[in-house]
């Protein structure tokens, strides 16, 4: 393949990985957090590309589904935990599995019945329908630039979040050592409240992002999920630095892969998660012990 | 873990009456039970990892399809083999797969071991997915294997051989059970359970504990290999989805529907698992909810509320949610009421006895 399409492919890698670090950083919070595994991230994932599509056939721009995404996701995400997971993190962690096993079924029915089960496609926002040209040869999506763009902003925002304000430093202190931050007189509810909130918004604005490049179709949170617990497992537990380098890692390895070796593409990812945690078991970034 | 004196004598009654299942239901009853009894075989064996000795699996269901691969590879084009040769080669090549997966897993912990036995998993699916070497993407068909020893062979017409299949897989079923309540009551699975309560304590007590794993990851690799060969048995077919995460995934969710704290949790799991997949075919068969909110006269209402409750997932998502919301000890945990109880066997179980 030309140098151009390996660029191509390059960019792609990247823009994936990003992609993917929106829906494992909230994973890794919650989990880091709360210690609870989230099975019903990826459904989160597809509201927010189901999101797009009804904003899109509404408005016209699925652009206008991003604001909407982040904010009712936020507050979607908040009414769960104060509902539902609240009374939960002193259960089993596999209860918590089975709740949230529960919860992907119910999302996938609720969204059976009021929308259907066809695929569809989201058209790309006409402000970023053209592409930008690299070499002579060569262009790209200025979408995809687009989309590198708001992970990019996200990203950069949930850091200065997580690392300048008191909040952050809360929940810093609640992923390494919950009991602590109960002890010193921490309100811990508001700060599970808000770190559900954020994980929510956050996978929601990834599945609106994610659908004009990517068909929106029922069972759209499965295979993403795997694959963000394969980021948030290979970047360690509660990391969101973890989880934005193995999360660009994964991205790059997986698109790569599926564009020079095709044949075995799917195995890939899996063989790098197991190599990583054989040689060091709990994650790149995770704390020893 | 262990059934209480009580408990027995229900799991006994309970076996009767599957025994005698096949004799008073339709066919395709003796079918779909024989599919829940594979089912139970294959959370049953992944319970000695997860209720007994702690360690969550996701990757359980690969040690069962490769069983299932395994009979198709060793049997030829166009003849049975004996079963005495096909059930060794699947709990051989389960357990062989269970030992190396075992082996380099074990050394992680917790939510990684669920990740790394997951990536193990998912590589043998795609070996089975992405090569020829079973068919491919979709499958094949095999000989079945014949119920034969030493030359002596028991036959059957078409129509008998759903029974007969019924009564191979609850028989192993059982036995199954009957040796995983032998081992439990050994000094093997009374270090089992001391490493899920306490794994430092153990290994300062002088047991190595990552021997004791691998050698649980391996029995309960080769009993799953007993329930995929069952699988290829009773179906005649394998394809890659039979090893995928899915089925690992199930068999995890039954365990958890059933009850983490017993050996017979996993099998009414199972039961009620497969059970609660026929639901909505039951509720459109009936129709309860048009019929009661028609004879409350709210017919619309009721018909609203019936097509919602043919709909698969929802019910489902439902069930699970109530037992997850109400029974936290799962199915297995539920108790007759207090006024029809038995009054003989006391009701305490063997360990209470033992610690008061």
């Amino acid at each position: 393949m030309s140098f151009a399409g390996f660029l191509a492919q390059l960019l792609n890698g990247v823009q994936y990985g990003l992609l993917l670090f929106l829906i494992a950083s909230g994973l890794t919070l919650i989990f880091g957090v709360m210690g609870i595994i989230n099975l019903a991230h990826g459904s989160l994932f597809m509201i927010g590309a189901y999101v797009a599509y009804l904003v899109a056939h509404a408005s016209g721009s699925a652009w206008l589904a991003l604001p909407l995404a982040l904010l009712g996701g936020a507050a979607f995400g908040a009414l769960l935990e104060r509902g539902l997971f609240r009374h939960f993190y002193q259960r089993d962690h596999l209860d918590q599995v089975l709740l949230t096993f529960a919860l992907i079924l119910l999302f996938e029915e609720s969204r059976s019945i009021l929308i259907g089960n066809d695929f569809y496609s989201v058209p790309v926002p006409a402000i970023f329908d053209y592409s930008i040209p690299i070499t002579a040869s060569f262009s790209y999506s200025a979408y995809r630039f687009a989309v590198i763009g708001a992970c990019l902003v996200l990203a950069a925002a949930l850091f200065l979040w997580i690392e300048r304000t008191r909040m952050g430093a809360i929940i810093r202190a609640a992923a390494e050592k919950p009991e602590m931050v109960d002890v010193i007189g921490i309100d811990a509810r508001r700060v599970h409240m808000t770190v559900f909130a954020v994980g929510t918004a956050l996978a929601l604005a990834a599945g609106v992002l994610a659908a004009p490049l990517y068909s929106v179709y029922p069972g759209m949170g499965d295979g993403v999920l795997i694959i963000s617990f394969v980021v948030v497992v290979i970047g360690g537990l509660g990391s969101i630095s973890g989880a934005f380098w193995s999360a660009l890692l994964i991205g790059l390895v997986d698109t790569l892969g599926k564009a020079y070796t095709p044949k075995v593409a799917g195995l890939a990812i899996y063989v790098l998660m197991a190599a990583v945690l054989i040689w060091r078991p709990t994650g790149l970034f995770g704390q020893r012990g | 873990m262990l059934p209480t004196r009580r408990g027995a004598i229900g799991l006994g009654v309970a076996a009767v009456v599957l025994a005698i299942l096949p004799l008073v239901v339709q066919p395709y009853y003796v079918e779909l039970v024989t599919t829940a009894l594979v089912a139970a075989m294959l959370a049953l064996s992944l319970q000695l990892l997860v209720g007994c000795t702690g360690l969550v699996s996701l990757g359980h269901g690969a040690f069962y399809g490769l069983a299932a691969y395994a009979v198709y590879l060793v049997t030829p084009e166009n003849a049975g083999l004996s079963i005495a040769i096909t059930l060794p080669v699947a709990m051989l090549s389960a357990g062989a797969a269970a030992l190396i997966v075992g082996a380099l897993s074990l050394r992680t912990r917790g939510f990684f071991f669920l990740m790394v036995t997951l990536a193990f998993g998912q590589m043998i699916f795609f070996v089975f997915h992405d090569t020829k070497l079973g068919g491919g993407t979709d499958g094949a068909y095999l000989v079945r294997p014949a119920l034969s020893l030493f030359g002596a062979e028991l036959t059957f017409t078409r129509r008998q051989r759903p029974f007969a299949l019924y009564y191979v897989a609850l028989i192993q079923l059982v036995a199954m059970y009957l040796l995983l309540v032998f081992l439990l009551r050994s000094l093997f699975g009374r270090v089992l359970e001391g490493i899920r309560v306490n794994e430092h304590r153990m290994r300062a007590l002088g047991f190595d504990t990552y021997r004791y794993k691998l050698a649980a990851f391996v029995i309960a690799g080769a009993l799953a290999g007993v329930a995929g060969h069952m699988w290829a048995m009773h179906r005649a077919f394998v394809n890659p989805e039979i090893v995928g995460w899915h089925r690992s995934a199930e068999a995890l969710l039954m365990i958890l529907l059933g009850g983490l704290h017993s050996l017979h949790g996993p099998i009414i799991g199972a039961l009620a698992f497969t059970g609660l997949g026929e639901l909505p075919q039951i509720m459109g068969d009936y129709k309860p909810f048009a019929r009661f909110f028609g004879a409350l006269g709210l017919t619309d209402f009721g018909l609203r509320m019936q097509a919602l409750a043919e709909r698969k997932l929802l019910l489902e998502g439902v069930v699970i949610l109530a037992v997850v919301l109400a029974l936290p000890s799962g199915l297995a945990s539920i108790r007759w009421p207090r006024f029809i109880r038995p009054a003989w066997g006391a009701g305490k179980s063997r360990d209470q006895r033992a610690g008061s």
